[in-house]
This record gives C-alpha cells, structure tokens and sequence, in this order.
C-alpha cells in the first residue's frame, strides 16, 4: 500500500472520531456540564488512570470469564457438531435442547443459576451458554456444507469416515467456524456481563458489571463511563483479534478474505 | 498383467436399470461393455442417464436390476472420476489436491511427490504446483482435477461432461491433451458428453442415448487410423461420423417424444 492509499483508507475514519470525541469534550466545556451528569472524556480518562487499580482488576476478572466461557463454547460447540454430522439422529435429539437454551433469555436463567452455583460458576455458564449457539450452528452448516462430488470423490477411493471428517468436512467448515467465533466471541462478553449484574458478586471476584453499579450507588458517573469504555474495548479487542484469525488462515483461498482486486 | 489376443473387456453392463427412491427410472435395460482401450462417448440429452451409468461403473450407485461386472475388485484402485466441475479442495494447493487420492491411500507426502511431479508435467502444471485453485483458470483448474483421477495410474478414467463448462479453445486443447495422455498411459476412458462434434473427435466408439427412460439407442464404432488432430476435424471422414451421430441423437430426441 503506498502512502496515498493509506491515507484515504485510514484518515478518514480516524478523523471522524477524533472530532466527535473533540466535540463531546467542547460541549461538556462550553455548556459547563457537571461531571454527574456527563463527563468530559478528558475525565474519563483520567479516572481510567487513578482507578486503574481497581478497574483493571476488574477487566481480568470479566476477560478471564469471557475467554474461558468461549473457550468452553468452543470444545462444547465443536464436539456437538461433529456429532451431529456424524449421526443424524443425535442432532434430531440434541439440537431442541440447544434450540431451547438459545431461546431463553440468558437473564431469565441466571437467578436460576445462581441459586444453584455460586456465583463465579454461574456467570461463567451463563457466559458460556449464550456463546455455544452460535458456534455450534455455524459448525453444524459447515460440517454439513462439504461439496457433493468431494465427497462422492472420498467414497470413490474408501476413505475412512475419520479422514473424510479430517480432510474435507473439517477445513470446509473452518470459515463457517471463524464466523462463529465472532459472533460468539461478543456474546460472550455480554453474557458475562449480565450474569455479573444478576449475582452482583462484589469482592475480589467482582467484574467490570459490578463495578458500573458500585459507581452508579455512589453517583461516581466518571467511573462508570470509564468500566464502560473498558467493556467496549474488550469487545472491540476480541472482534478484531477474531477478524485478524479468519483473515490469516482464510487468507489464499476462501472468498470473503480477498480484497476487492481479482 | 497376462496378454491376451484381443481387447479385455473392463466393465461389463446387461440388462442394467436404476430407479430412484422417488420413482424415477433413470435407465432401463442398459447392455454395454467397456472394452479396454476403448475412448468410450456416452452422447445423449440431458436425463437420458449418462452421469448415472458412471456413477454405477464407479461404484458410487448401485443398479436397481440387471447386472452389472467388473474385470476388476477394487474401484478405488483402478478407477480415476473427473466431475463436471473441477471440485477442487480450494484450501490445498495444486501439488495436496494431486495428492490427495494418494493421501487416503496412506502414502507418505514424500514417497508420493515424484508421482504427483511426474502428472503435474503430463498435464502442463509442473510451475503450478504451489498455486491455489482460485489462483488458477477454468481450464487449469480442470487439468488439476484430471492430474487427480490420474495420479493412481487408474485402469479406467471416467469424465463426466468435463468440458462442459470452458470455452472452446479451451476445450479443444484439453480435448488433445486427453487424447495425448490416453495414448502415453493406455488408460481406458468413458467420457458423457452432449456434444456430437466432441464426442466423435474423441472416441472409438459411441454410445447414443436416449432418455425416459435412459437406454442405449446406439453403438458407434468410429473405425478411422487418422490421427486425431486438426485435420482429421477437417476431413470427410469426420463429417460423415458427425452426420451419423447427428441423426442417431436426433432420433434419440425425437423417440422421447412420442
């Protein structure tokens, strides 16, 4: 990419936020409005900085629920699917379970939950069952999506079910896998979220959920724009982290990872 | 293998049928034999069944009635299939899709790569070999896919309206490679086509379809020394043949009606 290029791909929508940041800043100035009712971002930030200790600990706590919900979607959802593609008849048992925990919504669940677990388990299920659906359907497409002739081709030369699992069914299925994985990803993080607000586990185990409504209690609204701008670039880090994923290993041969050029 | 004084039949098709579960008869009564070295054209409308009889030759269907033998035990062993379509694994490159029939046969990458080199070159890709299929033309894309069928030096190649799809430049100059290669490995070949002009280009024989349902109307046999070349498009000979197979589909067509 030469600097022209680079310049019309990145300046403009750097400029964009850059300027309405700009513009929340001067209205908050000019109109002198009191940080209680909304702060400058100036003050977020700052609050960012002296609260990092608490804050911060914070986002460890709700990033280490998120990842390992996903994870735990990830194998959950991965294994489900494959046994789905391998025996019709576990997808036509399994699939109105999974069908029924999608369905209803995760904060009716967690009051549930939580009577059962306690509350770090609870919120880490309810992360983790919000972000299984996802990526047990889009596995289950994929696995099923396998080319006809292909798959005609691997019955032609005997090849074990295990192989054709491994060769064809598998890395046909990888796009459709990172595409839930994105979707799962954020849904993750809102999953975790929630069930945070619903046990409102306060403590050393307390996420970043708990602390907007700490600060909410005592009126500290800086702090909670501030859990809030971290929560949002969690979720950021993780769609992008995802992107990166499906382009590096979608790179050479699937469509939607190629440029606009032929 | 044992020499034997005239051609062996390879495959042998008599009183062969095949309806589906929905009811459809696709063929009926289908008497054929693939004799080895023959360059076998399956030409008919489309529904008359060509695809079916290779699927059953392949060993992907089996007939509802009549019977159907093979000079050989294991399909996988001695028979190469060429799609219509290239169906390509497009996230292996060029050289892994050639491998692949020699993957699932549980050869190693390495003791397989001169073998797979060695097709590559017969098909014009050797520079290719790193390419991906998205990378690649429609008619390299159908090389490789042919590389593939070839690559376990199968006894009996079926292409299945392989052509269908380029243009027809394309398609006369894979036209002369396959009858290049069929002349360097001695493969026997069954080929579907629907074009009269390609078929007799083509073949030693032709098998005119017709369909509802699908059955041999009838067997040409292009008894010809001319090789098959530029000139051989050009001359009596082809025309007369083309004139034949011509009336032969057409009445396969106009029997369909009635």
């Amino acid at each position: 990419m030469t600097l022209g290029q680079w310049a019309t791909r990145y300046v403009p929508p750097a400029a964009v936020f850059v300027s309405l940041i700009g513009l929340w800043e001067a209205m908050v100035r000019i109109k002198d409005i009191p940080p209680y009712v909304l702060p400058a971002p100036s003050l977020i930030l700052e609050t960012l900085v002296t609260d990092r200790a608490t804050l911060f600990a914070s986002l460890w706590v709700t990033l280490k629920i998120t990842l390992g919900a996903l994870a735990a979607a990830v194998i959950g959802g991965v294994s489900l699917a494959i046994l789905f593609a391998q025996w019709k008849w576990v997808e036509r048992s399994f699939l109105p379970f999974a069908i029924v925990l999608q369905v209803t919504p995760i904060v009716a669940i967690a009051p549930l939950l939580l009577i059962y677990l306690d509350p770090q388990t609870a919120v880490l299920v309810c992360a983790f069952l919000v972000a299984f659906f996802p990526i047990l359907a889009n596995m289950a497409l994929g696995l099923a999506s396998a080319d006809r002739n292909l798959i005609d081709l691997f019955k032609l030369y005997r090849a074990s079910p295990l192989k054709t699992l491994l060769l064809l069914r598998l890395p046909g299925a990888l796009p459709y896998f990172l595409g839930g994985l994105r979707i799962g990803g954020g849904l993750a993080l809102i999953g975790a979220i929630v069930a945070e607000l619903a046990a409102g586990a306060a403590g050393k185990g307390a996420g970043l959920a708990f602390r907007i409504v700490e600060a909410g209690y005592r009126l500290n609204i800086p702090r909670m724009f501030a859990a809030l701008t971290l929560i949002s670039l969690t979720g950021i880090a993780i769609f992008a982290f995802f992107t990166a994923l499906s382009k590096a290993l979608l790179g050479r041969w699937h469509e939607s990872a190629l440029g606009s050029e032929r | 293998m044992l020499e034997m004084t005239g051609p062996r039949t390879l495959v042998s098709l008599s009183g062969v049928g095949k309806t589906y579960k929905n009811g459809t008869t696709a063929l009926s009564g289908i008497d054929l034999d693939v004799r080895s070295g023959d360059f076998l054209s399956l030409l008919g409308p489309s529904g008359c069944g060509k695809s079916t009889i290779l699927r059953l030759i392949a060993g992907l269907d089996n007939a509802s009635s009549g019977s159907l033998s093979r000079s050989f035990t294991e399909a996988s062993e001695t028979v190469g299939f060429v799609f219509q379509e290239p169906t390509l694994l497009p996230w292996a490159n060029v050289f892994d899709n050639v491998y692949l029939p020699l993957r699932l046969q549980n050869e190693s990458r390495r003791a397989a790569a001169a073998r797979i080199e060695e097709v590559l070159a017969q098909v014009g890709l050797s520079s290719f070999a790193k390419s991906y299929p998205r990378e690649l033309s429609g008619g390299q894309r159908m090389r490789v896919s042919i590389a593939r069928a070839l690559v376990r030096h199968p006894l009996l190649l079926l292409l299945d309206e392989p052509f269908a799809a380029l243009d027809e430049i394309t398609r006369f100059r894979l036209n002369d490679d396959l009858l290049r290669l069929q002349g360097e490995l001695g493969t026997t070949i069954v080929f579907v086509t629907h074009s009269v002009y390609e078929s007799v280009y083509l073949s030693t024989r032709i098998a005119v379809m017709a369909a509802h349902p699908g059955r041999v109307i009838e067997d040409i046999e292009i008894e010809t020394d001319m090789p098959r070349d530029e000139d051989f498009r050009a001359s009596h000979t082809y025309a007369l043949y083309c004139q034949e197979a011509s009336s032969a589909l057409h009445r396969a067509m106009h029997e369909k009606r009635t």
